[in-house]
């Protein structure tokens, strides 16, 4: 187990900046996942970290190890393609010891690590197999055995789940947690899904146009995002931006208006927490499910919720919760309603807005304020 | 499966009064449109190969007639010295020639796949040769193995006036001035062939066996070349059916000789045919040059079939 330090890295293909400085601090037996639009550069980095892209600049330590012109085959690094890249001329017994018979160990030994390998990953059954003949969750399987026999200092994900289909997905990412508790290496896990990388990672790095935006504890990154970039990317429905500006409400406390159905302003007191904004115009943050039907008894148990009326657009039923759309001035904001108590279309509700988890950017540097 | 599909299709038939013209002929125009290029290669490959059989078994001499002799014209072809020789060039030609196209070709597509700078031009250079026709080829080439005139007067002509080279003019290697010709001619497109197979190898397989520790010759070997199997297959049988039915390149090059040692099969039929009048023999020896084709093509037919099968089955 080792640790994975990223420093000031950066990577031009000719004139094209792809990466823009990048520091990442992994500890050693973290889960890290980068995560990130396409495009964003999260794919190249991990190239870089595996050595199969080479480095413009900056470096990359595994351990106390400079690895930034090591091969990578020397760098100790086991990692698990999208495509899974199982070698398909190959049973799934030679591609899992593809890599230590390449590295020249002794054939009892292989026996050995296949073995252990297969029973953790409950494969047994497949080793005589081709890929070829394999459906898409065991190919996965496979795969991770592949990374796993070798014993390597770092795992690296290239989104591994992405060619699955809906509810594989959500079981293999289960099983990759619990595979990630057992064994405990230090991981890097790549993907574009940020519900994959909330529910496996301990810290979420966030990229966009090859810098990384916020790098922290998947719920700070949820609840405390860095800037509008983060708000936005992370959480599905995203979260709602509403221009706002700062003022004092009646009872001379901060707080801010926002324009609400026609021409009408509405004052929401701010957080309690939040003081000394010193500009005046701010973009509101407020995720949808901090938005619901108001009720005197929630705002009894809960101060900080705030009071709107809206119209409502449109509603889509998922099931497990409702999604609304209101019209507050120019904008649409989305709302997870609990189904019982779902608005209708047309009619105009009077919304709660829990501020206590609300937040302010600037609108001109769409940093957190 | 099919009992439910006519079922379907009789209870529809029922509720409707029938297809209209318009889908009728929408259904049978893949027919119309097929019909006059199967009907040409029934023609010109099943009734005349038959006809060529029974040629073969008849008494023609300088035209056909239909007297059935047998196997006699198979006979007389097997008993004359310059067939037997002929036939043997054949297998040991097509031999060398196809390892040998498929061997530097692979070799110059693995050099190419290493990215090399001016990539397109180097494939050009080394496909070129396929867009020169081989009469061309086989009298350019003549002229390079003449002593007179060839490689052996300009390396004489630079200071080394022992030097021999004359390949073509020996009869015990003119057999191989052809084979290197056949080789230099078509390993660029087997060398175009291979490139392309490299080319579709899903580049994760080779991240993965770089990460695995592979040596560059063992992902060759164990990954990249296993992976492109099938295109080793058909790049051979490419070759054999070009080797089978060299003609022009032996034409041009030793016109059969020195003495009868390169004569081939495609020049021998053309001679006993054209030249002789011997029709009846002449066919027999098109009958074998079939066989020989067939002893590869009919199991290869039968592998392509059988993959198909197999990956189906597979989905």
């Amino acid at each position: 187990m080792s640790s994975l330090t990223i420093r000031n890295l950066r990577k031009s293909f000719g004139a094209v900046e792809v990466l823009k400085g990048i520091n990442i601090e992994a500890q050693a037996g973290e889960f890290i996942a980068l995560v990130g639009p396409s495009g964003c550069g999260k794919s190249t980095l991990l190239a870089m970290i595996a050595g199969l892209e080479t480095v413009s600049e900056g470096e990359i330590r595994i351990g106390d190890r400079l690895v930034n012109s090591v091969a990578p085959k020397d760098r100790d690094i086991a990692m698990v393609f999208q495509s899974y890249a199982l070698y398909p001329t190959m049973t799934v017994r030679e591609n899992i010891t593809f890599g230590m018979e390449s590295r020249g160990v002794p054939k009892p030994q292989r026996d050995e690590a296949v073995k252990r390998v297969s029973a953790l990953l409950q494969i047994e059954p497949l080793l005589g197999r081709k890929p070829g003949q394999l459906s898409g969750g065991q190919r996965q399987r496979v795969a991770m055995g592949r990374a796993l026999v070798r014993d390597p200092k770092l795992f690296l994900f290239d989104e591994p789940l992405s060619n699955l289909d809906a509810k594989l997905r959500v079981d293999m990412r289960t099983e990759i947690k619990k595979l990630h508790h057992r064994v405990g290496k230090t991981t890097v896990y790549v993907t574009h899904d940020q519900v994959e990388a909330m529910t496996l990672a301990s810290r979420i790095a966030v990229m966009h146009q090859g810098q990384v935006q916020q790098f922290d504890e998947p719920q700070t990154v949820y609840d405390r995002p860095a800037n509008m970039f983060v708000a936005g990317f992370m959480g599905s429905p995203a979260m709602n931006f509403i221009p706002a500006e700062v003022g004092t409400d009646t009872d001379g406390k901060p707080a801010v208006s926002i324009k609400t159905a026609g021409a009408s302003t509405t004052m929401l007191a701010l957080h309690e927490g939040v003081s000394g904004i010193s500009t005046r115009n701010v973009i509101l943050g407020v995720r949808p499910e901090h938005i619901f039907r108001y009720s005197p008894e929630l705002k009894a148990a809960k101060p900080s919720i705030a009071k709107v009326d809206a119209p409502v657009e449109m509603v889509e039923p998922t099931g497990a919760e409702t999604i609304g759309f209101m019209r507050f001035g120019d904008l649409e904001v989305v709302g997870r309603f609990d189904p019982d108590e779902a608005p209708r279309m047309g009619e105009t509700i009077t919304l709660g807005i829990d501020m206590s988890h609300a937040c302010l950017f600037d609108p001109i540097t769409k940093k957190l304020l | 499966m099919s009992s439910i599909d006519t079922d379907v299709g009789r209870r529809t038939g029922q509720a409707n009064p029938g297809p209209s013209w318009r889908e009728r002929l929408t259904k049978a125009l893949p027919i119309f449109v097929l019909v006059p290029s199967l009907a040409a290669s029934f023609v010109y490959i099943f009734v005349f190969t038959s006809w060529t059989l029974y040629i073969s078994l008849s008494n023609s001499s300088l035209l056909p007639s239909y007297g059935f002799v047998g196997l006699d014209n198979y006979a007389s072809l097997w008993s004359n010295r310059r067939w037997n020789i002929a036939y043997s060039n054949l297998f040991f030609f097509s031999a060398f020639y196809i390892v040998g196209a498929m061997a530097i070709g692979l070799a110059l597509a693995i050099l190419i796949d290493q990215r090399v700078r001016g990539e397109a031009m180097w494939r050009t250079i080394f496909l070129y040769p396929l867009a020169v026709s081989f009469i061309v080829t086989g009298t350019v080439w003549s002229w390079l193995y003449n002593p007179v005139d060839g490689i052996q007067m300009l390396v004489r002509s630079l200071g080394w006036t022992n030097f021999n080279f004359a390949l073509a003019s020996d009869r015990n290697t003119a057999i191989y001035a052809i084979i290197i010709t056949g080789i230099w001619q078509s390993s660029g497109f087997a060398m175009a062939l291979f490139l392309a197979g490299l080319r579709s190898v899903d580049q994760d397989l080779i991240k993965a066996a770089q990460i695995d520790g592979a040596s560059t010759f063992r992902t060759y070997r164990k990954v990249i070349l296993p992976v492109i199997a099938p295109i080793f297959l058909a790049v051979a049988v490419i070759q054999i059916q070009f080797a089978i039915k060299t003609f022009d390149l032996v034409a041009a090059l030793t016109r059969g000789g020195p003495g009868i040692s390169t004569t081939f099969p495609a020049i021998y039929v053309y001679d006993l045919m054209f030249q002789r009048g011997q029709i009846g023999e002449g066919a027999a020896a098109a009958m074998m040059m079939l066989a020989a084709l067939a002893v590869v093509l009919v199991p290869y037919s039968f592998y392509v079939v059988w993959r198909h099968r197999k990956e189906s089955r597979h989905g």
